[in-house]
Order: structure tokens, then sequence, then C-alpha cells
């Protein structure tokens, strides 16, 4: 079930209505039946990995958390007739065994994920390896279907499991609660991924039904629908034109998809979030935010925190900083300092482990080499900033432009055509077609299509464009009016004749401007044989 | 704590670090800072700080990371 | 008790400039099938006759609408007859236009062209469109549509056509805007005229197939459709109209037959009466023997009309002054029509 999709619309709003009819005590086990028949509908088959994961992070949790009071219990009792280097190996003891079960459960649940989405891609590998040394035979792909989310519900157990073993949030002790918190399916189409102890707040409670807070989530929802349907789904027609064909669409062409390709990936991902922090909204739950403004940033660090935060924040505290603070990093680290410099042992874990972080966070993406290297360009590119900042700092300082609006709209463009560059990889599927169509545009004597007409012949009309550039400048205006507050308070302040006019025309536009359906083709209605 | 504001400051002589209460949720100090911050640390106190520390209220403020210092090294 | 009463005053209000605003876009979006196309303005035509009191109805595809003309039909034997024919109409889609016309009134005898017969499914959704848009809402349009849809259609894109025609409105022109609420007549009691010639020349042969059955679901609506009629005490003349393209088989035409003789229904076989009828493939067709034009259209309706009069008995109501005034007018437009054409195409008037 897609979000554009009369089967997804209708579902959704079958949940609001009976959401608010049930009894305040139950809404969650609605919720958990509406996403239950969701995983259903998506493919029966995938409910059994789902369910896996359920089973596996809740009893571990459980057994983590029985295990952490326990200890606390004996320490409690036993205060007086331990010494401290008794109460040090008992802890450590005990820790072992809750570490045990935490990377038991983890080992088994990034093994399904592993096996579903990475089999076919390593098993290609192999094969070409083994190509390489001359053996013919080649290895059958497993070809499993992926299931519904797994790639965001994989990670939001984890991070449970892993705040759990951390007492950062308390287990969760009834199964259909947790079944629930995994299951959310709003959730599962394009993440967000939440953390426990954000969306058990609200996901549990019953909530009564508001005007206003079923409005405003509502209003988010048509605003998510306005991103896909009226932009992304209208340019991607321009995307898959100019990237299916790299031969003769190159040059100034790669130019416009790259930027086309930014443009779609950024409406239809922020798009997908707006709707489902907007229906979570309309039942009352507060989903954490996944995007700031992420094109209006300085830099790629910055743009890196107001982009998919979710998954940078899970990243960031599973991956980098356990990495960054293990061990091992840390005498590497001492070991430099002591042998190179200074400067060079503070760095090196940072380098350390966000190439960690950067390399699963491009294979996280996807089971194919583009994504890695994705990856590890951004991780590149970020390292080089990283050294070269005081360099700018010292830059900064002496002509005093961090104030200068010119100048912030100058490093406002620069890191949208970086993230633009890199987005490339994802964009082309593989890492040859993205250097071919990332070398062209230096060589390209093409540049006249961008104002003879040509961008006329790949898929998208004069009308298209218009609508594309008035969607786009939408965007860009409510982006900026929302950074002072939130722009559906403003609009709520309007006498209601102006509201209604506001919202109803966004309803119009996306029903009329969208592009959905089958599209009007005169030519079919032609009648040519009978 | 003397030593611990001097790596601070080391990091972003710009922050008056004494009164910032704030300093995760500001935005003042990104991951890399953090990272920089634990090695420091380690380096100088003799403690190890490891990732379940690694939550906003034990580094937003000066004052809170000194006390997550002592209490390792109590544990130590 | 005052607020309740504004905020019902605004609900109302509300709900009332939503759903106009929205009826009006959606009449605006949809093709107004006027000028160009006029195929899809078809079925929805047969509603705006006052005296739907037919006693012959045609029911089908192209070979109906083009090849018999009701306004000769009364001319020759005052015969009263309407063709609810559309573009590829299929076989459920004229089962369900015919139950929805036996909603109006009751005729004496039924015609349908068996040419859709070799369809078991709807082939395309554009033709699906004009088919069923113009039906007025029952339940048999509600099974019309269900059972043509294509395995991408959605029935919500019928009840709501602004969903399906919402790209339109960059193609929109002054025509949608004048026919909003109303249409031009485009047809003669069903009967689409054209009275230019293209003569039939290489008509290809059909390609053999490997299977000449006809499917299930054609068979289980040819089965309805010989109930429904028997039900209402009305005759089913079965018919395949003399176009030469596309080929009709011989193992088809068997079925029919066959079909026909089980269940004592009349069939008649045009295209083995050229000769009787004196159809003239140089001057009776427009498009090279896919269709007849008006001189081809008027000998099949003198030759059908014989047979309705005589052997079926359909009455001669020329004596009804009712329905004499509305032919006169009928005869009329259908004369008006002949000229604008003749001179449109630049020919010389028989």
């Amino acid at each position: 079930m897609l979000f554009t999709s009369y089967e997804f619309i209708g579902f959704a709003m079958l949940l609001l209505i009976a959401y608010y009819c049930c009894p305040k005590k139950y809404q969650w086990v609605l919720l958990l039946m509406f996403s239950c028949a969701f995983y259903y509908i998506a493919g029966p088959v995938y409910l059994i990995y789902i369910f896996i994961t359920i089973i596996t992070t809740y009893f571990a949790a459980c057994m983590i958390e029985k295990n952490a009071d326990r200890q606390s219990e004996y320490l409690k009792i036993h205060k007086a007739e331990m010494s401290k280097e008794e109460k040090k190996s008992y802890k450590l003891h005990e820790k072992h065994i809750r570490a045990g079960w935490k990377i038991g459960c983890i080992v088994i649940n990034i093994g399904i994920l592993a096996v579903v989405k990475y089999a076919d891609f390593l098993i290609d590998n192999a094969n070409s390896i083994l190509t390489s040394f001359g053996y013919t035979g080649k290895l059958s792909f497993a070809s499993l279907a992926l299931p519904l989310g797994i790639s965001f519900y994989t990670l939001q157990a984890i991070g449970y499991l892993i705040d759990v073993y951390r007492g950062t949030v308390r287990a969760e002790r009834n199964l259909f609660k947790f079944a629930l918190f995994i299951s959310f399916f709003p959730q599962l189409i394009q993440g967000p991924i939440s953390r426990f102890d954000s969306l058990s707040k609200t996901l549990y409670s019953g909530h009564t039904f508001d005007i206003k807070t079923v409005s405003y989530g509502l209003q988010r929802v048509l605003w998510g629908f306005f991103k896909k349907v009226v932009i992304a789904d209208r340019i991607l027609a321009g995307v898959q034109t100019i990237i299916g064909d790299i031969q003769t669409y190159n040059g100034a062409y790669a130019f416009v998809g790259m930027i086309f390709y930014t443009i779609e990936l950024y409406a239809d991902f922020t798009g997908g979030i707006d709707i489902t922090i907007g229906i979570a909204q309309s039942l009352g739950i507060t989903v954490q935010e996944n995007f700031i403004r992420p094109y209006f940033s300085k830099s790629l660090k910055e743009y890196w925190r107001r982009w998919h935060i979710s998954m940078c924040n899970w990243f960031r505290d599973y991956i980098f900083y356990p990495v960054s603070s293990s061990r091992l990093i840390q005498k590497v680290s001492k070991f430099s300092r002591k042998k190179f410099s200074a400067a060079i042992g503070k760095h090196l874990p940072i380098y350390i482990s966000s190439f960690v972080v950067w390399f699963a966070t491009g294979i996280w993406h996807g089971a194919s080499w583009n994504f890695i290297v994705w990856g590890l360009a951004n991780w590149f590119v970020l390292m080089v900033s990283e050294e070269l900042e005081p360099v700018y700092l010292r830059f900064h300082n002496r002509f005093h432009l961090n104030t200068n609006f010119l100048y912030r709209l100058y490093l406002i463009g620069r890191t949208v055509m970086l993230v633009c560059c890199l987005n490339m990889f994802d964009c082309y599927s593989s890492v040859s077609d993205t250097l071919t169509a990332f070398g062209s545009m230096f060589t390209a004597s093409n540049w006249h299509i961008i104002w003879d007409g040509a961008l006329l012949n790949i898929g998208l009309t004069m009308a298209d464009y218009c609508i594309l550039l008035a969607g786009i400048i939408l965007l860009i205006a409510v982006s900026a009016a929302g950074r002072s507050g939130g722009v559906r308070d403003k609009i709520s302040m309007k006498p209601y004749p102006v509201r209604l006019c506001i919202w109803f025309g966004l309803f119009l536009i996306v029903i009329i401007m969208g592009a959905y359906g089958v599209g009007y083709d005169a030519s079919q209605f032609i009648y040519n044989r009978f | 704590m003397e030593e611990l504001l001097r790596i601070l400051s080391d990091l972003h002589p710009d922050v008056d670090f004494e009164t910032q209460e704030n300093l995760i949720d500001d935005m003042i100090l990104d991951s890399f800072d953090i990272v920089t911050l634990i090695s420091e640390i380690s380096e100088s106190f003799d403690v190890t700080i490891s990732a379940e520390h690694i939550i906003p209220e034990n580094f937003n403020s000066a004052k809170a990371m000194y006390e997550l210092i002592q209490k390792l090294e109590d544990e130590e | 008790m005052k607020q309740k009463r504004k905020v019902l005053i605004k609900i109302i209000l509300t709900t009332a400039v939503v759903f106009g605003i929205l009826f009006l876009l959606q009449r605006l979006l949809m093709p107004k099938y006027v000028n160009d196309v006029v195929e899809g303005a078809f079925i929805a035509e047969y509603y705006q006759e006052e005296n739907k009191d037919f006693d012959v109805i045609f029911v089908g595809d192209c070979e109906v609408y083009e090849n018999f003309s009701p306004v000769k039909l009364w001319q020759e034997y005052g015969i009263n007859s309407y063709i609810r024919g559309s573009a590829e109409q299929y076989i459920w889609q004229s089962y369900y236009i015919l139950e929805d016309t036996l909603r109006y009134s009751m005729p004496d005898a039924v015609i349908f062209n068996i040419q859709s017969l070799q369809f078991n499914e709807s082939q395309s959704e554009a033709y699906n469109r004009m088919t069923l848009e113009g039906m007025k809402w029952s339940s048999s349009k509600v099974n019309a549509i269900l059972a043509s849809m294509k395995e991408d259609e959605n029935f919500l894109d019928y009840v709501f056509p602004i969903l399906r025609y919402h790209s339109r409105w960059s193609e929109l022109t002054f025509d949608d805007v004048k026919y909003m609420f109303s249409s031009k007549k485009v047809t003669h009691n069903g009967y689409y005229m054209r009275v230019d010639v293209k003569p039939a020349e290489n008509v290809p042969a059909g390609r053999p197939l490997t299977d000449y059955s006809f499917g299930d679901k054609a068979w289980k609506y040819l089965k309805m459709m010989t109930e429904l009629c028997e039900e209402n005490g009305i005759t089913l003349v079965l018919i395949k109209a003399p176009s030469l393209y596309p080929y009709w088989y011989d193992q088809w035409d068997e079925q029919v037959k066959d079909y026909a003789e089980e269940n004592n229904l009349m069939y008649i076989n045009f295209l083995e009466l050229i000769d009787e009828i004196g159809i003239d493939y140089k001057t009776d067709t427009y498009d090279a023997g896919l269709h007849m034009n008006l001189s081809g259209a008027e000998k099949l309706s003198v030759y059908l009309g014989r047979i309705l009069s005589e052997e079926i008995g359909i009455p001669d109501r020329r004596g009804d002054e009712e329905l004499s005034a509305i032919w006169e007018q009928n005869i009329e437009d259908y004369e008006a029509e002949k000229e604008r054409q003749y001179k449109y195409y630049g020919i010389q008037a028989e």
C-alpha cells in the first residue's frame, strides 16, 4: 500500500473514525490491529519476519532488565559484606550476561536483515570474485522479497534494546504494546526510526477527539500529499528519462537530472514523513520530526544534522559513539598521540568511527556498491571540511563574513550543490554511470538545452514546468516561513474564510495538479477502430 | 574542573563553558566535539567514558561533565 | 443556542462551497465529446429524448451506430427506434445498457450486434470510459463498471471522474466551458452519420487464430441478455453488420448460428446478404469497408426494416401525432446534417 493510493487514504480514514469511536483504553489495541492488518495486506509472509523481531527484542529486553534489577537488589542486600573488588567482579559478571542477551538479539535481527537484504548482493560479489579466479560456475541468487519497512523497524528494535541495556529506558513488559511500537504502520513505509522513550509517551495513552489536533494532523498530511503528488511524482518523469539513457542525456542533461533528482528526493521523502507525522498527529500521537529545513544548511555537517534526523541519530548513538569510545579506538588514539602528534591523536577516533558509520549508513540505504560509495563520499567530504575548518575560521574572522547575508546564501547554495552531487550515486544506482554522468558535466558543450526547449522532450511539458516552478517556490516559501514558528499556527490565526481558501485551495491543487492516475492522453480517446 | 574547562575552551574558544547549561540541546557541541572530548578526558583524567554515558544530560554543561568524571573515578 | 446555530450554518455553507466547487471543476474537466471525438457522447444522449417509448432498441458497438439509420426506418416503415451504441461496446456493457434502457421503456425488439462476442475482457480503459460515463447512475451502471474495469482501474475514478480527468486542466478549451452543463446533439437517434466515401480495397484476410471459441464471460452475458429479453417478452435479434474488417471468422459465425438455433433467436449475418441488399463497397463505405456511410446505412435500414415490420411485426407508428411531430424534427435535423456534410466533404448530393 503506497501513501498515494486510494486504499491507503481509505485505510487511514477508517482508522481515524474507528479510533475516536473506540474507548480510550483500547485505542492502542485498535492501532495494533490496524497495523497488523496493514502488514497483512502488504504480504502475509512478512508478518513472520516482523513477528520474530518483536518476540526476540521483547524477550531480550525483559531479560536484560530483570538481570539489572536483580543486580541492584543483590548489591543492596549484600552491600555491607562485599568488598569493592567483589562488587566490581560481580557487576562485571552480570554485565556480561546482559551483553550476551543484547548481542544475541542484535545478531538475530541484523542477521535477518542481512539475509533478506544483502544475500543477493553478497552472492553477486562472490560470483564476480569467483569469475576472476577462473571459476565458471555461478551461485544462484536467493531472490528474497524484502519485507515492508524491515530496514526501519530492525533499527528501531535494536535502538530500543540498546537503550534498555544502557538503562536509559524501562523495558516494555506488555508484549502487545511493544508489538505496536515496532509495527506502528505509518512508520513502516518511509520511517522515521522512532525511539521508544519519545514515541511511547503518546502511543499508548488514550486520546480524546480534539478538533485542533486532528485538523493540524490532516493539514500536515495534505501538505505531504502536495509534496509527493504534485512535485515528486511529476518531476520523476524527467529524472527517469535522464538517468535511463546516460549516453544521450549527458553533460547539461546530467546536471539537470542531478538537480531534479534532489528535488524529487526531497519532496518525496519529506512528503512521506509529513504524511506519517500528520497521521500520527491526527491520532494524538507525537512522532519526532525527521527534517529541519535541510536545504537551508550552511555545511554538509549541518545538513546531516537536519536531514533524516532519526536515522542520523541512530547511527550516532548506536554506532558512532560506541565505536569512538571503544577501548580499541581509545588505545589507537593514545598510541598516535605519543607516536605522531596530539592533533592526530585527537582526530583519529573521529575519522575511524565516522568511516564505520558512513559505511554502515551507505549499506543500510541499499545493497549495492553505489550506496557504499555514496556513504564514503559523504565521509570524505565531511572529513576534508573538518580539516579545513581552522582555515575557514581564520578567513571568517578576518573578513567578518559570518554575518553577511550574501555570504550565507553562498554557503547554502554550495551545500545544496554538494548534496546534489553526492546524491548522484543514489540516483544512477551504479558507480560507473555516476562517474560518467558526473564527468560529462565538466566537458559538456550542450548547455544550450537549458533554454532551447530540449527540456520539453524529457517527459515534462511546459505545464509541468510551470507547476514545478510554482510548487518549488511554495515549498521554499513555506520552509522559510516555518523558521519563525509553525506555519499551521499562523494560518489558524486567520479568519475562517481565509483558512478555508488556503486548505481547500491546497486540496484542489493536489487533486487537479497532482501527477496521479493514468493521466489524460487525448489520443487514447480518439476513436480508431471500433 | 579547571582541567576540564581548559579542554573545553581549547575545543571552542568562543564559548563560555562556565555558564552554558545547554551545550547539547543548543547544538553547541556536536558529535565530533563529543568524541574529541572523550579522548581528551580519558587522556587527562584516566577514566573511560563508554557509549552508555553519552547522553545529553551528561554533556549539557561543564558541571555535568565534571560530575560524570567524578562518578567514573569513584567506580574505577 | 445562537452559537450552535452559527456553527451549523458555517458547516452547511462550507460543505456547499466545497462540494459546489468540486462539482463545477469536475464538469469543467470532463471531456465533452462535442467536436472531434463525438463517440463518447452517444450513451448520454439517449436520456435527453423526451419520448423514450421506442419499439426497437439497438445495442452494440460501431457496427450498430454507424450502419443503421432510425430516420430511414421511420420514413420507410414507421418504426420508432433508437440505437444505444458506443465505441467498442463490450457485451457486458451492452447487457447493462439494455437493462438500463428497459427502466425507461419496454421495446418489442432488441437488436444486438454480435461482433463484441470475440472479447472476453475489456480491451481499453478509454473505451470503457466512453461507454460507461454516459450512463445515468443506477445498479446497472454500477454492475457495468464492475464488469468492465481493467485491473489497474479504480471504481472511485468512475464515481468521481475528476480523479480521472484532473490532468486535462492544461488542455481545456472554450468548448469545455460552453458545454459544461449542456451538450450538443451529435447523433440521430443514436445513428452517427457520415456521408463521405472511401472505397474498400485490398481488405486483409483474417489471420488464422489458435482458438476460435468465444470466452466464458462473453457467453455468460449473451445468455443473460437472451434471458432478460425472454422475461420481458422482447424479441432478441442477433445481427452481424457487413463490415469487411475486422474479420469475421466462419468459426465464429457457426457458434452464433448454433446459439441462435438453440434459443430460437433470429440471426442475420449481413455479410452473406451483401448482394441481396445491394451494398457496393466502392460507394457505400466511408472508411474502406469498416463502416457504412449514409448510403450504405440507408440500404441496410431498408432491408432490416422490412424484416422488422413484416417478420417480427413491429407496428407502423406514423399515425401517432405526437411521435410524428418528434420525427418531423428528427428528419429536419437529419437533412440539415446531410447538407452540412455534403458541403464539408465537397460531395454533390444525389
